[in-house]
């Protein structure tokens, strides 16, 4: 039995009381503290009926302290585990079908990011008309990609992406 | 200007052609044309090449192309030379190409403006990658007595964001012929042209000036281009 599970009866962990489990949705893990919000607002989380639920300095034994995001009735599609991955490298993304983890998977950065972010050079033809971003990643840690179409080359930690 | 996007452009272009040659005031647009006619080509149509002629900022890749021409014409190998490159490296897209095309060779590249012209550092990061030997410097004279080529470049205005941010290096290098006499015989001046006030006129009469000639080799190196590009049979 998960530690999830586990806790669906109590609604606790072993550290005390969580806000509130969902039955079905899409529980994101081990996001750096201070950047649950910029996730939620990244997958427009704020504009649906659903519920969500962000945690955010909560105890983490792997990294110290972590964000977290509960959706309801939410799952995400590739797409949004490419951008996700940018923000929050190592989070997890835990499926939830009737409270149960039924999934469990960890973000990668793609080798190539198609039309998720946007070049930092303002004069760049993919900032000027209507053409789709296309970032090379060249180191993933620390991330520094390329754009395709300009050639400019800038850290991860500027990265812009597209709403 | 009617509005019309680039890609629509090409697309249209595209029709009449064989190949286009892409000017464009914005980086990255010759790549993205070639995209359009990549697309294209998937569609059913013919192939239909694109020739960078300068991106925005970015680069030039034909002008690079008939500097390298200049460079081995003039002294007979690329390898172990000493180049300096010298003015607006920060905007000036001849540059940044000179300096990807040096990167595949074993030469020594000097690197001579203000701070705030300086080489970008995504161009820097690439030439650290490929192990390329380059210095940065402030002066002319501190390079002129070793190197084997100076690559002039004018300081371009209408590049700058900010004409407050131009009047600051405007006329910061000038390159004379009396400075001339610290230099090689063998050393040549290059430059892409048009000039404004970087290389005085008097160095036109010295033996080491050598941009006129380099604005001609244009003509061979494109023509080769575009026979490459065109399929065209190689003669005797």
């Amino acid at each position: 039995m998960s530690e999830y599970t586990a806790n669906v009866k109590l609604n606790t962990t072993k550290k005390g009381l969580i806000v509130r489990l969902i039955k079905d949705g899409t529980v994101i893990d081990h996001i750096p503290p201070g950047k649950g919000i910029k996730i939620a607002e990244l997958l427009n989380l704020f504009n649906q009926d659903s519920v969500v639920i962000i945690g955010q300095n909560l105890e983490s034994t792997k990294y110290g302290k972590k964000d977290i995001i509960k959706v309801e009735n939410r799952f995400l599609k590739s797409e949004e585990y490419n951008k996700i991955s940018l923000i929050a490298p190592y989070a997890t993304i835990n499926i939830i079908k009737n409270y149960e983890i039924v999934e469990k998977k960890k973000v990668v950065i793609p080798d190539v990011l198609e039309d998720v972010a946007l070049c930092n050079n303002a004069n760049c033809i993919s900032n000027k008309e209507p053409v789709p971003s296309k970032l090379y990643v060249i180191s993933k840690e620390p991330l520094i990609v390329m754009c395709h179409y300009c050639g400019y080359e800038f850290s991860g930690e500027n990265i812009r992406l597209k709403t | 200007m009617k509005g019309e996007t680039l890609k629509d452009t090409i697309e249209t272009v595209a029709n009449y052609v064989d190949l286009i040659v892409l000017r464009h005031p914005y980086d990255g647009a010759a790549r993205w044309a070639a995209d359009v006619t990549t697309n294209r080509m998937k569609r059913g149509h013919k192939k239909v090449p694109i020739i960078n002629g300068g991106d925005g900022k970015n680069e030039h890749p034909t002008q690079a192309m008939l500097d390298l021409y200049s460079i081995k014409k003039t002294q007979k190998r690329i390898d172990g030379l000493d180049i300096a490159i010298v003015g607006d490296l920060k905007y000036g897209r001849t540059v940044h190409s000179l300096a990807y095309a040096l990167a595949l060779y074993d030469c020594r590249i000097r690197f001579v403006a203000p701070e705030i012209l300086q080489i970008p550092e995504h161009i820097e990061a690439y030439l650290k990658r490929r192990n390329v030997k380059y210095t940065k410097h402030s002066k002319i004279e501190e390079v002129i007595s070793d190197v084997d080529i100076i690559y002039m470049t004018r300081i371009q205005k209408e590049r700058f964001p900010d004409e407050n941010e131009y009047n600051k290096v405007r006329g910061i290098f000038k390159l004379n012929r009396s400075m001339l006499s610290k230099a090689k015989t063998t050393m040549r001046v290059l430059h892409p042209l048009p000039r404004v006030d970087e290389i005085s006129v008097d160095v036109d009469e010295d033996i080491r000036a050598y941009y006129f000639e380099q604005a001609g080799n244009g003509i061979p190196v494109r023509m080769a281009l575009l026979s490459l590009i065109l399929g065209g049979e190689e003669n005797e």
